[in-house]
Protein backbone atom coordinates (compact mmCIF):
# COMPACT_ATOMS: atom_id res chain seq x y z
CA UNK A 1 0.00 0.00 0.00
CA UNK A 2 1.20 3.75 -0.96
CA UNK A 3 2.14 5.92 1.98
CA UNK A 4 -0.70 7.85 4.10
CA UNK A 5 -1.03 11.89 3.16
CA UNK A 6 -0.33 14.35 6.02
CA UNK A 7 -3.65 14.55 6.20
CA UNK A 8 -4.76 11.18 6.39
CA UNK A 9 -6.19 9.95 10.09
CA UNK A 10 -4.57 6.45 10.61
CA UNK A 11 -7.25 4.08 12.86
CA UNK A 12 -6.21 1.02 14.37
CA UNK A 13 -8.55 -1.51 11.79
CA UNK A 14 -11.60 -3.12 13.60
CA UNK A 15 -11.30 -5.45 15.64
CA UNK A 16 -7.58 -5.35 16.41
CA UNK A 17 -6.55 -3.31 20.09
CA UNK A 18 -3.29 -2.23 21.89
CA UNK A 19 -2.34 -3.87 25.02
CA UNK A 20 0.12 -2.69 27.33
CA UNK A 21 1.83 -6.25 28.75
CA UNK A 22 2.81 -5.44 32.18
CA UNK A 23 3.73 -8.75 32.42
CA UNK A 24 6.52 -8.45 29.01
CA UNK A 25 6.43 -4.86 29.36
CA UNK A 26 5.87 -4.18 25.54
CA UNK A 27 2.79 -3.46 24.10
CA UNK A 28 1.13 -5.76 22.13
CA UNK A 29 -1.46 -5.87 18.80
CA UNK A 30 -4.64 -8.06 19.80
CA UNK A 31 -5.99 -9.36 16.32
CA UNK A 32 -8.59 -12.13 15.90
CA UNK A 33 -6.15 -15.27 15.58
CA UNK A 34 -2.86 -13.73 16.73
CA UNK A 35 -0.63 -10.97 18.75
CA UNK A 36 1.79 -8.73 17.88
CA UNK A 37 4.93 -8.23 19.82
CA UNK A 38 5.63 -4.80 19.46
CA UNK A 39 8.79 -2.97 19.04
CA UNK A 40 8.57 0.59 21.44
CA UNK A 41 8.91 2.83 18.42
CA UNK A 42 6.10 0.78 16.68
CA UNK A 43 3.35 0.73 19.46
CA UNK A 44 4.12 4.50 20.23
CA UNK A 45 3.26 5.19 16.68
CA UNK A 46 0.16 3.32 16.76
CA UNK A 47 -0.94 4.40 20.32
CA UNK A 48 -1.36 7.68 18.07
CA UNK A 49 -3.40 5.95 15.75
CA UNK A 50 -6.61 7.02 16.92
CA UNK A 51 -8.76 8.03 14.01
CA UNK A 52 -8.63 11.40 15.01
CA UNK A 53 -5.46 12.76 15.09
CA UNK A 54 -3.91 13.11 12.08
CA UNK A 55 -0.66 11.92 10.24
CA UNK A 56 1.31 15.52 10.27
CA UNK A 57 -0.23 15.59 13.84
CA UNK A 58 1.57 12.48 14.81
CA UNK A 59 5.11 13.08 13.69
CA UNK A 60 4.41 16.45 15.48
CA UNK A 61 4.02 14.69 18.86
CA UNK A 62 6.62 12.21 18.03
CA UNK A 63 9.05 14.67 17.40
CA UNK A 64 8.12 16.39 20.73
CA UNK A 65 8.95 13.92 22.62
CA UNK A 66 12.46 12.78 21.00
CA UNK A 67 13.63 16.62 20.01
CA UNK A 68 16.08 16.90 17.33
CA UNK A 69 14.87 14.05 15.58
CA UNK A 70 13.52 13.82 11.55
CA UNK A 71 10.67 10.94 12.30
CA UNK A 72 8.45 11.84 8.99
CA UNK A 73 10.03 9.09 6.63
CA UNK A 74 10.28 6.66 9.33
CA UNK A 75 6.75 6.91 10.08
CA UNK A 76 5.25 7.19 6.77
CA UNK A 77 6.92 3.75 6.13
CA UNK A 78 6.05 2.23 9.37
CA UNK A 79 2.64 3.24 8.78
CA UNK A 80 2.43 1.68 5.47
CA UNK A 81 3.80 -1.51 6.37
CA UNK A 82 1.15 -1.28 9.22
CA UNK A 83 -1.81 -1.13 6.39
CA UNK A 84 -0.32 -3.65 4.13
CA UNK A 85 -0.54 -6.32 7.48
CA UNK A 86 -3.87 -5.28 7.40
CA UNK A 87 -3.02 -3.50 11.39
CA UNK A 88 -4.62 -0.13 10.02
CA UNK A 89 -7.77 0.72 8.42
CA UNK A 90 -7.22 2.28 4.35
CA UNK A 91 -6.17 5.34 3.81
CA UNK A 92 -8.97 7.49 2.69
CA UNK A 93 -6.52 9.98 0.95
CA UNK A 94 -7.72 9.21 -2.47
CA UNK A 95 -11.22 11.35 -1.72
CA UNK A 96 -11.08 14.52 -3.07
CA UNK A 97 -12.43 17.34 -0.94
CA UNK A 98 -12.46 20.54 -1.64
CA UNK B 1 13.60 -30.06 30.14
CA UNK B 2 14.16 -26.49 30.01
CA UNK B 3 14.91 -24.27 32.89
CA UNK B 4 12.18 -22.41 34.46
CA UNK B 5 14.41 -19.44 33.05
CA UNK B 6 13.47 -20.41 29.56
CA UNK B 7 10.07 -20.49 29.46
CA UNK B 8 8.11 -17.32 28.03
CA UNK B 9 4.38 -16.22 28.78
CA UNK B 10 1.28 -17.18 27.31
CA UNK B 11 -0.28 -15.49 24.67
CA UNK B 12 -3.56 -17.27 24.61
CA UNK B 13 -6.09 -19.01 26.21
CA UNK B 14 -8.35 -21.70 25.07
CA UNK B 15 -11.54 -21.74 27.80
CA UNK B 16 -13.33 -24.51 26.89
CA UNK B 17 -16.49 -23.52 28.70
CA UNK B 18 -18.83 -26.78 28.47
CA UNK B 19 -18.45 -30.49 26.07
CA UNK B 20 -22.77 -29.68 25.99
CA UNK B 21 -23.29 -28.95 22.34
CA UNK B 22 -26.36 -29.28 20.05
CA UNK B 23 -24.06 -30.32 17.38
CA UNK B 24 -23.45 -33.99 17.07
CA UNK B 25 -20.21 -33.40 14.10
CA UNK B 26 -18.59 -36.55 12.58
CA UNK B 27 -15.29 -34.28 12.74
CA UNK B 28 -15.59 -33.14 16.62
CA UNK B 29 -12.18 -32.89 18.00
CA UNK B 30 -13.53 -33.10 21.48
CA UNK B 31 -12.45 -36.24 23.47
CA UNK B 32 -14.69 -39.29 22.98
CA UNK B 33 -15.56 -39.01 26.99
CA UNK B 34 -17.24 -35.82 27.27
CA UNK B 35 -17.04 -33.80 30.67
CA UNK B 36 -20.59 -33.58 32.55
CA UNK B 37 -22.44 -30.73 33.00
CA UNK B 38 -21.92 -31.56 37.02
CA UNK B 39 -18.23 -31.65 36.62
CA UNK B 40 -18.01 -27.79 34.61
CA UNK B 41 -15.76 -25.00 36.42
CA UNK B 42 -18.28 -22.52 38.08
CA UNK B 43 -18.92 -18.88 37.29
CA UNK B 44 -16.22 -18.12 40.00
CA UNK B 45 -13.92 -20.31 39.38
CA UNK B 46 -13.37 -19.22 35.55
CA UNK B 47 -13.69 -15.15 36.25
CA UNK B 48 -10.50 -16.58 38.61
CA UNK B 49 -9.10 -18.10 35.57
CA UNK B 50 -9.40 -15.13 33.55
CA UNK B 51 -8.19 -13.01 36.26
CA UNK B 52 -5.21 -15.56 36.95
CA UNK B 53 -4.53 -15.27 32.64
CA UNK B 54 -4.03 -11.78 32.24
CA UNK B 55 -1.70 -11.19 34.89
CA UNK B 56 -0.03 -14.56 33.39
CA UNK B 57 0.64 -12.30 30.25
CA UNK B 58 -2.27 -13.80 28.06
CA UNK B 59 -3.50 -11.56 25.81
CA UNK B 60 -6.39 -13.32 24.06
CA UNK B 61 -9.00 -15.58 25.30
CA UNK B 62 -11.00 -18.46 22.40
CA UNK B 63 -14.11 -19.20 24.08
CA UNK B 64 -15.48 -22.19 23.02
CA UNK B 65 -16.87 -25.96 23.86
CA UNK B 66 -19.02 -27.59 22.61
CA UNK B 67 -21.07 -24.80 22.62
CA UNK B 68 -20.33 -21.97 24.65
CA UNK B 69 -23.67 -20.25 24.43
CA UNK B 70 -24.87 -23.33 26.36
CA UNK B 71 -23.22 -21.26 29.47
CA UNK B 72 -25.70 -18.87 30.81
CA UNK B 73 -22.63 -17.44 32.22
CA UNK B 74 -21.16 -16.19 29.44
CA UNK B 75 -21.56 -12.38 29.38
CA UNK B 76 -20.00 -11.70 32.63
CA UNK B 77 -17.12 -13.95 31.53
CA UNK B 78 -16.61 -11.96 28.82
CA UNK B 79 -16.25 -8.78 30.98
CA UNK B 80 -14.14 -9.86 33.27
CA UNK B 81 -12.06 -11.03 30.11
CA UNK B 82 -12.43 -7.83 28.70
CA UNK B 83 -11.39 -6.05 32.40
CA UNK B 84 -8.24 -8.10 32.38
CA UNK B 85 -7.04 -6.54 29.17
CA UNK B 86 -7.68 -9.50 27.01
CA UNK B 87 -9.08 -9.61 23.00
CA UNK B 88 -12.22 -11.80 23.25
CA UNK B 89 -12.86 -14.35 20.79
CA UNK B 90 -15.77 -16.39 20.77
CA UNK B 91 -16.19 -19.69 18.65
CA UNK B 92 -19.77 -21.10 18.43
CA UNK B 93 -22.14 -23.00 16.26
CA UNK B 94 -24.75 -20.37 16.45
CA UNK B 95 -27.42 -22.77 17.39
CA UNK B 96 -28.78 -21.13 20.45
CA UNK B 97 -28.28 -17.39 19.43
CA UNK B 98 -31.01 -14.79 18.95
CA UNK B 99 -30.74 -11.42 18.17
CA UNK B 100 -31.38 -10.41 21.86
CA UNK B 101 -28.26 -12.82 22.77
CA UNK B 102 -26.11 -10.82 20.30
CA UNK B 103 -26.60 -7.50 21.66
CA UNK B 104 -25.93 -8.70 25.00
CA UNK B 105 -22.19 -10.44 23.87
CA UNK B 106 -21.53 -7.31 21.94
CA UNK B 107 -22.66 -4.88 24.87
CA UNK B 108 -20.07 -7.59 27.16
CA UNK B 109 -17.61 -6.49 24.77
CA UNK B 110 -16.89 -9.36 22.78
CA UNK B 111 -14.28 -8.60 19.95
CA UNK B 112 -14.88 -11.50 17.53
CA UNK B 113 -17.37 -14.30 16.57
CA UNK B 114 -16.20 -17.02 14.75
CA UNK B 115 -19.24 -18.74 13.80
CA UNK B 116 -18.96 -22.70 12.13
CA UNK B 117 -20.60 -24.01 9.41
CA UNK B 118 -20.23 -27.48 8.05
CA UNK B 119 -21.26 -27.28 4.15
CA UNK B 120 -22.88 -24.11 2.03
CA UNK B 121 -25.46 -26.85 1.00
CA UNK B 122 -28.35 -27.10 3.74
CA UNK B 123 -28.72 -30.55 3.70
CA UNK B 124 -25.41 -31.73 3.52
CA UNK B 125 -24.40 -29.11 6.30
CA UNK B 126 -27.38 -30.68 8.20
CA UNK B 127 -26.30 -33.94 7.70
CA UNK B 128 -22.54 -33.33 8.72
CA UNK B 129 -23.86 -32.08 11.75
CA UNK B 130 -26.27 -34.26 12.62
CA UNK B 131 -29.22 -31.79 13.45
CA UNK B 132 -30.89 -29.30 11.77
CA UNK B 133 -28.68 -26.22 12.22
CA UNK B 134 -28.37 -24.35 8.83
CA UNK B 135 -30.72 -22.22 8.89
CA UNK B 136 -30.05 -20.90 12.34
CA UNK B 137 -26.53 -20.59 11.25
CA UNK B 138 -27.67 -18.28 8.54
CA UNK B 139 -29.70 -16.25 11.10
CA UNK B 140 -27.17 -16.08 13.33
CA UNK B 141 -24.50 -14.25 10.98
CA UNK B 142 -27.43 -11.54 10.60
CA UNK B 143 -27.44 -11.36 14.13
CA UNK B 144 -24.20 -11.41 15.05
CA UNK B 145 -23.52 -8.42 11.81
CA UNK B 146 -26.58 -6.74 13.42
CA UNK B 147 -24.78 -5.87 16.78
CA UNK B 148 -22.42 -4.73 15.26
CA UNK B 149 -19.77 -7.70 16.17
CA UNK B 150 -16.94 -8.19 13.29
CA UNK B 151 -18.10 -11.96 11.59
CA UNK B 152 -15.63 -14.52 11.25
CA UNK B 153 -16.59 -18.11 10.05
CA UNK B 154 -14.68 -21.77 10.09
CA UNK B 155 -15.49 -24.99 8.23
CA UNK B 156 -14.15 -28.18 8.77
CA UNK B 157 -13.00 -30.08 5.56
CA UNK B 158 -12.88 -33.12 4.92
CA UNK B 159 -13.99 -35.58 1.88
CA UNK B 160 -18.12 -34.67 2.31
CA UNK B 161 -17.57 -31.08 2.13
CA UNK B 162 -14.14 -31.02 0.57
CA UNK B 163 -15.30 -30.21 -3.08
CA UNK B 164 -17.31 -27.39 -1.85
CA UNK B 165 -14.44 -24.75 -1.31
CA UNK B 166 -14.65 -22.26 -3.72
CA UNK B 167 -19.13 -22.61 -3.24
CA UNK B 168 -18.22 -22.58 0.66
CA UNK B 169 -15.93 -18.92 0.47
CA UNK B 170 -18.83 -17.56 -1.86
CA UNK B 171 -21.42 -18.22 0.79
CA UNK B 172 -19.65 -17.13 3.47
CA UNK B 173 -18.25 -13.91 1.93
CA UNK B 174 -22.91 -13.50 0.98
CA UNK B 175 -23.57 -14.13 4.84
CA UNK B 176 -20.65 -10.68 5.26
CA UNK B 177 -17.74 -12.77 6.53
CA UNK B 178 -14.27 -10.87 7.34
CA UNK B 179 -12.02 -13.63 7.45
CA UNK B 180 -12.79 -17.49 6.32
CA UNK B 181 -10.80 -20.42 8.32
CA UNK B 182 -10.68 -23.10 6.13
CA UNK B 183 -9.56 -25.58 8.27
CA UNK B 184 -8.63 -29.11 6.72
CA UNK B 185 -10.03 -31.94 9.45
CA UNK B 186 -7.34 -32.96 12.27
CA UNK B 187 -7.64 -36.17 13.48
CA UNK B 188 -8.75 -36.20 17.29
CA UNK B 189 -11.68 -37.64 19.22
CA UNK B 190 -14.56 -38.06 16.87
CA UNK B 191 -12.78 -37.31 13.45
CA UNK B 192 -10.11 -40.08 14.16
CA UNK B 193 -13.34 -42.69 15.34
CA UNK B 194 -14.56 -41.54 11.53
CA UNK B 195 -11.55 -40.80 9.86
CA UNK B 196 -11.81 -43.95 6.95
CA UNK B 197 -14.88 -41.83 6.48
CA UNK B 198 -13.33 -38.39 6.62
CA UNK B 199 -9.73 -38.44 5.48
CA UNK B 200 -9.40 -36.95 1.33
CA UNK B 201 -7.31 -38.39 -1.12
CA UNK B 202 -4.21 -36.55 -2.40
CA UNK B 203 -6.83 -36.01 -5.33
CA UNK B 204 -9.54 -34.76 -4.18
CA UNK B 205 -7.41 -32.16 -1.86
CA UNK B 206 -5.14 -30.99 -4.95
CA UNK B 207 -8.73 -29.83 -6.44
CA UNK B 208 -9.80 -28.61 -3.57
CA UNK B 209 -6.47 -26.34 -3.41
CA UNK B 210 -6.98 -24.86 -6.84
CA UNK B 211 -10.96 -23.97 -5.62
CA UNK B 212 -8.93 -22.79 -2.46
CA UNK B 213 -6.64 -20.26 -5.16
CA UNK B 214 -10.35 -19.32 -7.28
CA UNK B 215 -11.87 -18.46 -4.15
CA UNK B 216 -8.97 -16.15 -3.06
CA UNK B 217 -9.36 -14.66 -6.33
CA UNK B 218 -12.45 -13.96 -6.50
CA UNK B 219 -13.00 -13.24 -2.55
CA UNK B 220 -10.06 -12.07 -1.29
CA UNK B 221 -10.37 -8.26 -1.44
CA UNK B 222 -12.99 -8.42 0.76
CA UNK B 223 -12.35 -11.90 3.32
CA UNK B 224 -9.56 -13.03 5.10
CA UNK B 225 -8.74 -16.84 3.39
CA UNK B 226 -6.95 -18.96 5.88
CA UNK B 227 -6.38 -22.88 5.20
CA UNK B 228 -5.37 -25.03 7.87
CA UNK B 229 -3.38 -27.96 6.11
CA UNK B 230 -4.08 -31.59 6.20
CA UNK B 231 -1.39 -32.83 8.27
CA UNK B 232 -1.45 -36.48 7.49
CA UNK B 233 -0.28 -35.54 3.64
CA UNK B 234 2.19 -33.57 4.29
CA UNK B 235 5.72 -34.96 4.27
CA UNK B 236 6.66 -32.76 7.85
CA UNK B 237 4.65 -32.82 10.75
CA UNK B 238 2.83 -29.26 11.51
CA UNK B 239 4.49 -27.26 14.36
CA UNK B 240 1.75 -28.01 16.55
CA UNK B 241 0.60 -25.20 18.80
CA UNK B 242 4.04 -23.64 17.76
CA UNK B 243 5.86 -25.79 20.53
CA UNK B 244 4.37 -27.82 23.64
CA UNK B 245 3.86 -25.21 26.24
CA UNK B 246 5.27 -22.05 24.19
CA UNK B 247 2.33 -20.31 23.63
CA UNK B 248 -0.87 -21.77 25.02
CA UNK B 249 -2.87 -23.15 27.05
CA UNK B 250 -6.18 -25.12 27.27
CA UNK B 251 -8.14 -25.11 30.29
CA UNK B 252 -11.10 -28.05 29.67
CA UNK B 253 -14.53 -27.46 30.91
CA UNK B 254 -13.83 -29.40 33.93
CA UNK B 255 -10.94 -27.16 35.31
CA UNK B 256 -8.12 -29.13 33.88
CA UNK B 257 -5.25 -27.04 31.85
CA UNK B 258 -3.91 -28.66 28.77
CA UNK B 259 -1.22 -27.85 26.56
CA UNK B 260 -3.45 -28.28 23.59
CA UNK B 261 -6.89 -28.62 23.17
CA UNK B 262 -6.76 -32.85 22.18
CA UNK B 263 -3.88 -33.63 25.32
CA UNK B 264 -6.72 -34.82 27.64
CA UNK B 265 -6.16 -38.06 25.67
CA UNK B 266 -3.01 -38.64 26.13
CA UNK B 267 -3.63 -41.31 29.32
CA UNK B 268 0.46 -41.24 30.43
CA UNK B 269 0.55 -37.80 31.38
CA UNK B 270 -1.16 -35.89 34.95
CA UNK B 271 -2.87 -32.86 33.86
CA UNK B 272 -3.58 -29.99 37.01
CA UNK B 273 -6.68 -28.61 37.69
CA UNK B 274 -7.10 -24.74 38.47
CA UNK B 275 -9.43 -25.88 41.36
CA UNK B 276 -6.08 -27.03 43.21
CA UNK B 277 -3.56 -24.84 41.71
CA UNK B 278 -2.66 -21.42 40.27
CA UNK B 279 -2.22 -20.80 36.12
CA UNK B 280 0.87 -19.23 36.64
CA UNK B 281 2.53 -22.48 38.52
CA UNK B 282 0.93 -24.95 36.06
CA UNK B 283 2.39 -23.02 33.27
CA UNK B 284 5.25 -22.66 34.67
CA UNK B 285 6.18 -25.64 37.13
CA UNK B 286 3.98 -28.40 35.87
CA UNK B 287 5.43 -31.68 34.41
CA UNK B 288 2.91 -31.67 32.29
CA UNK B 289 3.59 -28.36 30.63
CA UNK B 290 7.25 -29.53 30.98
CA UNK B 291 7.25 -32.73 29.38
CA UNK B 292 7.88 -32.02 26.01
CA UNK B 293 9.01 -27.92 26.23
CA UNK B 294 12.69 -27.49 24.31
CA UNK B 295 14.11 -30.31 22.61
CA UNK B 296 15.84 -32.80 25.52
CA UNK B 297 13.04 -35.14 25.35
CA UNK B 298 13.03 -35.79 21.75
CA UNK B 299 14.13 -39.28 20.15
CA UNK B 300 15.28 -39.91 16.67
CA UNK B 301 15.06 -39.16 13.98
CA UNK B 302 13.89 -35.67 15.96
CA UNK B 303 17.04 -35.51 18.07
CA UNK B 304 19.54 -35.05 15.10
CA UNK B 305 17.17 -32.84 13.02
CA UNK B 306 17.64 -30.41 11.32
CA UNK B 307 14.07 -29.55 11.57
CA UNK B 308 13.73 -29.75 14.96
CA UNK B 309 13.18 -26.01 15.94
CA UNK B 310 10.57 -25.81 12.92
CA UNK B 311 8.22 -28.39 14.38
CA UNK B 312 9.18 -29.19 17.26
CA UNK B 313 8.89 -32.75 16.37
CA UNK B 314 4.94 -32.22 15.31
CA UNK B 315 1.50 -33.19 17.17
CA UNK B 316 2.04 -35.01 21.17
CA UNK B 317 -1.18 -35.90 21.04
CA UNK B 318 -0.58 -37.44 17.21
CA UNK B 319 2.31 -39.47 18.29
CA UNK B 320 0.19 -41.09 21.28
CA UNK B 321 -2.72 -41.91 19.32
CA UNK B 322 -1.03 -43.30 16.59
CA UNK B 323 1.95 -44.30 18.01
CA UNK B 324 1.02 -44.99 21.74
CA UNK B 325 3.06 -43.41 23.10
CA UNK B 326 3.40 -39.00 23.13
CA UNK B 327 7.18 -38.79 23.34
CA UNK B 328 7.79 -40.18 19.98
CA UNK B 329 7.91 -38.25 16.74
CA UNK B 330 4.78 -36.97 15.09
CA UNK B 331 3.90 -40.44 12.95
CA UNK B 332 3.23 -37.73 9.85
CA UNK B 333 6.96 -36.98 9.25
CA UNK B 334 8.21 -39.51 6.83
CA UNK B 335 11.17 -40.11 8.88
CA UNK B 336 9.01 -41.28 11.75
CA UNK B 337 9.64 -44.99 12.11
CA UNK B 338 5.72 -45.14 12.53
CA UNK B 339 4.91 -43.41 9.18
CA UNK B 340 3.38 -46.42 7.47
CA UNK B 341 0.79 -45.86 9.80
CA UNK B 342 -0.43 -42.65 8.09
CA UNK B 343 0.91 -43.74 4.70
CA UNK B 344 -1.13 -46.39 4.55
CA UNK B 345 -4.41 -44.79 5.86
CA UNK B 346 -3.97 -41.63 3.30
CA UNK B 347 -3.00 -43.95 0.11
CA UNK B 348 -5.74 -46.21 1.42
CA UNK B 349 -9.04 -43.39 1.29
CA UNK B 350 -11.18 -43.27 -0.25
CA UNK B 351 -11.09 -47.02 -1.25
CA UNK B 352 -11.36 -48.25 2.06
CA UNK B 353 -14.29 -50.36 3.44
CA UNK B 354 -16.10 -48.68 5.77
CA UNK B 355 -18.62 -48.56 8.41
CA UNK B 356 -21.02 -45.88 9.06
CA UNK B 357 -20.54 -42.71 10.68
CA UNK B 358 -20.51 -42.24 14.45
CA UNK B 359 -22.03 -38.78 15.25
CA UNK B 360 -20.56 -37.28 18.12
CA UNK B 361 -22.90 -37.36 20.95
CA UNK B 362 -24.55 -34.11 22.38
CA UNK B 363 -23.35 -34.16 26.17
CA UNK B 364 -26.96 -32.90 27.00
CA UNK B 365 -27.64 -36.72 28.21
CA UNK B 366 -23.82 -37.69 29.80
Amino acid sequence: MKQPALSDRPKLRRPARLKYDPARETELLLLPERVVRLNPSAGAILRLCDGERSVAAIIERLERNYPGSDLKGDVLEFLATAADKGWLEPWTSVTLTP
Amino acid sequence: MVGAMDIGYPYALTAELTHRCPLRCVYCSNPLELERREAELTTDEWLDVLDQAGRLGVAQVHFTGGEPLARADLEPLIRKAREAGLFVNLITSGVGLTAKRAQQLADAGVDSVQLSVQASVPELSDFIAGTRAFERKRQAAVWIREAGIPLHMNAVLHRLNLQLVEELAEMCASWGAERLELANAQYYGWALRNRSLLLPSREELREAEEALRRAKERFGHRMELIWVIPDYHEEYPKPCMGGWGRWSMTVSPDGRVLPCTAASEIRTLQFENVKRRDLAWIWRESPSFNAFRGSDWMPEPCRSCERKELDFGGCRCQAYLLAGDAGQTDPVCHRSPHHRLVAETVSGAPKQAAGGFTWRTTGENL
